[in-house]
């Protein structure tokens, strides 16, 4: 249970001391995953192939500077529907979630 | 074996594959609950509050909608992937299926039942189906992806154009195959969903990119698009949507429409005879659904991300929240205690209402401010045809709950697979459902 899983981290979060630039935890990097797969994927498409907004696919992402892409993540883009997502990542979070889109995302194991 | 008699044998082997198994049925009291990443339904039956099994094989149903044929007997399915899916209602199977675009955001059936129009973002356009065949009647290409298609009176469809700002009036009532084209210009920037007024009257588009809303007479298409509602949106600073609002259905108290503040938390209360905004509700979170009891007392409220776990009540006369549920959390995230198919009614009775917003910040963590704030998603509600029950999709918690809308007390609960929209037959003689 991903989210079981989120409430579980939330509790031992102090103990953990994560570097910004650090890959994020298993627990988080599965939360992200699904995240990406399911609240992205009301506009995007739960896989990913684009609907009010544009294909995530590894083909559409790859050849686009990763900075671009972890800033759109973050920030949005202004005039599309495109929100700002950083009240609830990190830089280090939206770079990963970058590198996984252009790799080819996971799917969501839940 | 005599013809009267290989009838009869014919005649036993259909009833053994309908619902309820031998009995001749209805299907007004059935309905589907999609499984959006399973590509399946589950088949539901609303009087027994049971699942009567489980329909498969119908591609990627992100984003998936339902309308239904006049007879409630077949269920019509649009999915992301711009698969439109005749499923039958009685017999729980997949009559026929069709690839219709490449990407679909969803469709509406004629007034007379016999066309379906799909609403595609890719190649953006109307496609309209005979529903009896699903062979394509006519194709109305838009150059834009299409919002906010409604089936209106007159044997018409309306449908707005999110990248060129215009709505479109289609009217099959001559020649089905080349229908008559209203198109209105201007309407506003993104429109983003649309509803019809329950008497079908009014077509209401809402906008994303602007403040306002677009609102069309369908009685009369020559007065054009009028704007209304100037403090309707996100605003002058444009607040950020998790998950853009649904326009589906509207309470109508006297002269009064709710729908989904845009950005905000919060209800918008518009009044229809001016058309102006007569006050707000706060809510706990950024609305998805308001959706009117059929009775019109009660609003049900769900929500985007982060407070997506949680459903609100608002009692309509006195404008004020009466509950607050969070089907969305476990036990261990401060939820009810699952009750599993027999509910006990007063060991599940509605918890107090908390304070409006108090759960509305998302908890942070040394590892970035975590996501979600607590527990899974309500992706969806439906009311049983007069509305004594709603049944609410639980996502991560793989069920549907059900909840007697009078007391707000937990009826039953079904297993399914991550379950997101809900639709019952009786849509079948609504405009815009």
């Amino acid at each position: 249970m991903i989210s079981k899983t989120v409430f579980l981290l939330s509790l031992a979060a102090p103990l953990m001391a994560a570097a910004a630039d650090a890959a994020p935890s298993p627990a988080r990097q599965q939360a992200l995953v699904s995240l990406v797969r399911q609240e992205c994927g009301f506009c995007h498409g739960l896989r990913l192939t684009g609907g009010l907004g544009s294909p995530l696919t590894a083909a559409a992402m790859q050849g686009k500077p990763a900075e671009t892409l972890a800033a759109v993540i973050l920030h949005g883009i202004p005039g599309t529907a495109m929100p700002g997502w950083q009240p609830f990542l990190s830089e280090a979070e939206a770079a990963w979630i970058v590198g996984k889109l252009q790799e080819g995302f996971p799917n969501d194991s839940k | 074996m005599t013809a009267s008699k290989r009838l009869l044998v014919l005649g036993l082997a259909l009833c053994a594959f309908a619902a309820g198994a031998g009995e001749l049925r209805g299907t007004g009291d059935l309905g589907i609950a999609v499984e959006r990443a399973r590509g399946s339904l589950q088949w539901l039956d609303t009087t027994k509050r049971v699942s009567l099994g489980r329909i498969e094989g119908l591609g990627d149903l992100s984003h998936a909608s339902a309308v239904f044929s006049r007879d409630e007997r077949y269920a019509y399915v649009f999915g992301r992937d711009g698969g439109l899916t005749k499923v039958d209602m009685l017999t729980g199977q997949v009559v026929k299926r069709v690839m219709q675009s490449g990407n679909s955001i969803g469709g509406a059936i004629s007034q007379d039942g016999r066309f379906i129009a799909a609403a595609n973002y890719t190649p953006g356009g109307v496609k309209i189906f005979a529903s009896d065949t699903l062979d394509l009647v006519a194709d109305i290409p838009t150059e834009s992806k299409v919002i906010g298609l409604e089936d209106i009176p007159g044997n018409r469809f309306a449908f707005s154009l999110w990248d060129k700002g215009e709505i479109w009036v289609a009217d099959l009532s001559d020649d089905p195959r080349n229908p008559r084209l209203t198109r209105f210009a201007n309407i506003g920037t993104q429109p983003y969903d649309a509803l019809i007024s329950p008497d079908g009257r009014w077509y209401v588009a809402g906008l994303y990119g602007e403040n306002g809303i677009a609102v069309l007479d369908t009685w009369n298409l020559d007065a054009g698009v009028r704007r209304a509602l100037p403090e309707y949106g996100r605003g002058e600073k444009k607040l950020p949507v998790y998950k853009m609002p649904h326009l589906e259905t509207w309470a109508m108290v006297g002269n009064l429409a709710f729908i989904p503040g845009v950005g905000r938390h919060e209800v918008v209360i518009v009044d229809v005879a001016t058309w102006t905004q007569a006050g707000v509700i706060p809510v706990a979170g950024q609305p998805v659904f308001v959706m009117a009891q059929p009775d019109g007392r009660r609003l049900w409220v769900n929500f985007a991300f982060p407070n997506y776990d949680t459903v609100q009540v608002i009692d309509v006369p006195s404008r004020q929240v009466v509950q607050t549920l969070t089907p969305g959390r476990t036990a261990a995230e401060g939820g009810a205690v699952p009750c599993g198919a027999r509910c006990d009614p007063v060991a599940v009775a509605g918890r107090p209402t908390a304070a409006v917003g108090a759960h509305s910040q998302p908890v942070a963590s040394p590892e970035g401010p975590l996501l979600p704030a607590r527990g899974g998603p309500v992706l969806h509600m439906e009311f049983t045809p007069r509305g004594e029950a709603v049944w609410l999709s639980v996502r991560d918690g793989n069920r549907i709950e059900v909840y007697d809308t009078a007391s707000l007390r937990k009826l039953a609960e079904l297993p399914a697979d991550a379950p997101s929209g809900i639709f019952f037959a009786a849509r079948a003689h609504r405009f815009g459902l």
